[in-house]
């Protein structure tokens, strides 16, 4: 352990703490989409420096070094200024790596989310290695210095060859000891989330921007609790279309709305790709519940309650409030299917709407 | 620990051979030991202040995970760690070729010159090391008593105030605060005045209801001193210590924090000069023929690269050379004095010697007796300005960014004063202790024309009313009008000024 450790150890702490203080606006506010890293998500803490009394800078200016005419703008990085640039940390806004683990870790204990249980996981098992016990031979790699230690020390002692004074211990070789392993068959957990979206002209840019922003904390919590899990994105509007991850959020398509046309895709891809004996499968759908005629809808229905919805973990409908939609799916969805326990659905209806629909689809563990 | 650590038989040798070149300059320092760290261990030193052992604190941590992060990503890279200290220790990367531990200790070696012999240095406790070890032990007794939260929350508490110290007063001798005993031995001697005279004119002369009156005024004056700092008091955290609400270990701790601001604000006031100083040295003394030839590219890299200033920023390593340059030029040639002051012809100034040669002579008084503030007043010239690109720049609304704003010589040196002043700081004083007579505190900002980071000032007087134990006011100027911003436990108020 290096000397710093406790010390790190002490203010990782307090940012897990202030995270969670503040995880209602990180959420809202989805700035922390645009910092994720392959394995972290870089978080900015403006309220974690120790407060003091300190000129407001932007007031300040200062002296600078090099070419140019008065009024010529300097560019960013002239923010703080030179002589104390050391010792006075200005306008700097600390940001500290957290990784995506992490973070849903305190996203869960905050909605107090459930461990999620994988589905059919009896029938798909994989084999895995775990070092369980001891043995007396093994590989040097995998030698147990410590019980070998104490092994040689017991041994010592009984032989009265062991003397507190001087205090050596030198293991023979019947002292050794190795770690040993188990092969055990665990379940295997594969998941894998379809993401659909209604990028209909009336889907406007706040309403992707609340999509994609829950969709980030879907995945982190999702990802969190599988070792292995997959993400699909299909948009539709007529027509549905599968499409990667850049396009799903940053489209925009306009024309009418056929829901059906996402289902009916969702289930082709779920019988190709994803088969639900080996896929623990989620289907997220968020829409701002305008679709073409009652003659859709019945089709829709159709597909969930034959094909969909017996294929997978849950299904979640999320209806994104826009000036356009007449919001009229989730009523008849919630019609159908007020009992049913795979079927959740939530109405968000602006930013702050956000947490409350993660816990509406994930607090129940499925 | 008195030894070089992990020196290469090779480093020990140029070590010997950097050390008395540096002697032979003329350089006058404590011994240093250098202590070979990996990059690790640097960033742990680094973000513990240069100093090995350090009481617990999250801030150290965090700064650790800076470092290390902009190390990891390519941005930083710490080169020099020097403490000031007797004998001095600095920290060599293991990983940096020769040529940079060569620069690196040349480098050092001017450093620890500067902390022995400016004045500004002449009161730092040169065994810090070991008094910021005692400092570590006595916080680990209190954690151990009252718990690590409390303490640490209470460091937090103190930090938020640790800059309100007076810089300047280790240079003055201090004004013995009276103690309680002698108040007490005051009050029972107040008495009124009374002028001798023969016994039967008593009454008359000395009438009993003026003499009565007069030790009551005396009284009061006394009280008053008690309640009031007589003149502002710019050492806040001296005042809370003597008269804040405080318990034993807080007070320590209280004063722990105040001990290491102390014998930190030295090197706050005499950063460009310090910098420059070991800059000059470790120029000279590698192109001096400490430098290989083959090194010459990557030394001149590296120097740059410590020089640079990156779109328009002033460095004080930069700054600092380049005015002990130009100081040791004009002294060399003679270009100072009225004379040369008065001199209008072009000609006769760029072809100006005197042939002085006063030059090294001069740069050695001026590392022992200047700070920057100084040392920026007496020696930035404009003939300096203008070579050296020197401008003001200022942050424009409309555009929102900063923006050149001029190039003149008085408002650049101005400005740059300006900064330099109470090392950037706000300058925030006691004025009453027994504010609306209710043992309430009440600073003042001395006003210089940029105003506080409100925000920040709240969270400040949040934390100065749990030091005072009673609310706390800080009268400044909001928008251009006198307030008066205060704090009384569980709610933030502003008023204009009574």
């Amino acid at each position: 352990m290096r000397k710093i450790d406790p010390d790190a150890n002490r203010f990782r702490k307090i940012v897990r703490g202030k995270i969670r203080e503040n995880l209602k606006q990180y959420v809202s506010q989805g700035e922390l989409i645009a910092r994720q890293g392959k394995k972290s998500v870089s978080v900015p803490l403006p309220q974690i420096d120790l407060p003091n009394f300190r000129f407001g800078q932007a007031e300040q200016g200062g002296v600078g070094q090099g070419e140019g005419e008065e009024g010529d703008p300097l560019g960013a990085e002239q923010a703080e200024p030179g002589p104390e640039a050391g010792d006075q940390p200005g306008e700097h806004v600390l940001e500290v790596d957290v990784n995506l683990e992490e973070l849903a870790e305190i996203l869960g204990e905050e909605l107090e989310l459930p461990n999620i249980e994988p589905r059919g996981s009896s029938s798909i098992l994989v084999e895995k290695d775990k070092y369980t016990g001891i043995t007396l031979n093994g590989p040097e790699s995998l030698r147990h210095f410590r019980r070998t230690f104490k092994q040689a020390l017991r041994r010592q002692i009984a032989s009265g060859s062991y003397s507190p004074e001087n205090p050596v211990v030198i293991p023979h070789r019947e002292d050794r000891r190795y770690r040993s392993w188990n092969t055990t068959k665990v379940p295997q957990s594969n998941a894998v989330i379809l993401y659909m979206m209604d990028v209909s002209g009336s889907m406007g840019n706040e309403q992707k921007e609340i999509v994609r922003i829950e969709s980030f904390w879907l995945d982190t919590w999702l990802r969190s609790q599988y070792e292995n899990l997959e993400t699909r994105y299909i948009i539709h509007d007529a027509k549905a279309k599968v499409v990667d991850a850049h396009t799903f959020f940053h489209i925009r398509e306009s024309g009418g709305t056929k829901i059906s046309s996402a289902y009916s895709l969702a289930r082709d891809l779920i019988q190709k790709e994803f088969s639900p004996e080996e896929w623990n499968v989620y289907l997220f759908h968020f829409s701002d519940g305008d679709n073409w005629g009652g003659d859709d809808t019945a089709q829709c229905l159709e597909l969930l309650n034959h094909e969909l919805i017996p294929a997978v973990n849950v299904f979640c409908y999320g209806q994104v409030k826009s000036a356009y939609g007449s919001g009229q799916f989730i009523k008849d969805l919630r019609q159908a299917y007020h009992e049913n326990e795979k079927v959740l659905l939530s109405e968000i209806n602006s930013r702050d709407e956000i947490l409350p629909s993660i816990k509406t689809f994930l607090g129940k563990g499925h | 620990m008195f030894h070089d650590r992990d020196l290469t038989p090779e480093l020990v040798e140029w070590k010997d051979t950097i050390r008395s070149v540096a002697v032979d300059s003329g350089l006058d320092f404590f011994e240093v030991l250098f202590e070979m760290v990996d990059y690790d261990e640097m960033n742990m030193i680094a973000a513990y202040g240069g100093f090995p052992v350090r009481y617990p604190h999250w801030r150290w941590g965090m700064q650790f995970e800076e470092l290390q992060k902009q190390y990891s990503y390519g941005m930083a890279k710490i080169y020099e760690l020097v403490i000031n200290n007797d004998p001095c220790y600095a920290y060599l990367m293991r990983c940096n070729p020769l040529v940079d531990q060569k620069l690196v200790m040349s480098h050092v070696y001017g450093h620890s010159d500067f902390f022995k012999n400016n004045a500004w240095f002449g009161k730092t406790n040169r065994q810090m090391v070991d008094t910021i070890a005692n400092h570590a032990v006595r916080i680990n007794r209190y954690i151990d008593e009252h718990g690590k939260d409390t303490v640490e929350q209470f460091i937090d508490v103190c930090l938020s105030v640790e800059n309100l110290i007076d810089i300047h007063s280790p240079y003055f001798t201090q004004k013995k605060s009276v103690s309680e005993e002698q108040r007490d031995k005051e009050r029972q001697e107040a008495q009124g005045r009374r002028i001798s005279t023969r016994s039967y004119m008593e009454g008359f002369i000395n009438p009993p209801e003026v003499i009565e009156r007069e030790k009551q005024e005396i009284l009061e004056k006394i009280e008053k001193a008690e309640n009031f700092p007589e003149d502002p008091q710019k050492d806040v955290l001296l005042f809370l210590l003597h008269h804040g609400k405080l318990r034993s270990w807080q007070r320590d701790v209280l004063s722990i924090v105040r001990d290491e601001a102390y014998y930190f604000a030295p090197q706050g006031m005499t950063k460009i000069m310090n910098e420059g100083w070991a800059s000059f040295w470790h120029s000279r003394i590698m192109t001096g023929g400490i430098l290989d030839a083959s090194e010459l590219m990557d030394y001149a890299d590296h120097h740059a690269g410590t020089m640079g200033g990156g779109s328009g920023k002033l460095n004080p390593y930069k700054l600092g050379i380049e005015l002990f340059r130009d100081i040791e030029r004009r002294w060399d040639t003679g270009q100072h004095g009225p004379e040369w002051d008065s001199c209008q012809d072009v000609h006769g100034k760029s072809d100006w010697d005197l042939g002085h040669g006063k030059g090294i002579e001069k740069i050695y008084s001026v590392r022992s007796t200047h700070n920057d503030i100084t040392f920026i007043d007496e020696f930035l010239t404009e003939d300096f300005a203008v070579r050296q690109n020197l401008y003001t720049y200022k942050f424009d609304r409309s555009q929102t960014q900063y923006v050149l704003e001029s190039r003149d010589f008085r408002e650049v040196k101005n400005r740059l004063l300006d900064q330099l002043a109470n090392s950037g700081r706000p300058q925030i004083h006691v004025i009453d202790g027994n504010y609306g007579n209710r043992g309430e505190l009440l600073l003042e900002h001395h006003w210089t024309g940029t105003p506080l980071k409100l925000d920040y000032a709240r969270r400040t007087l949040e934390n100065l009313e749990k030091l005072w134990g009673r609310p706390v006011h800080l009268k400044t100027q909001i928008d251009g009008k006198d307030k008066i911003l205060g704090y009384n436990g569980s709610r933030h108020e502003e008023r204009n000024e009574a």
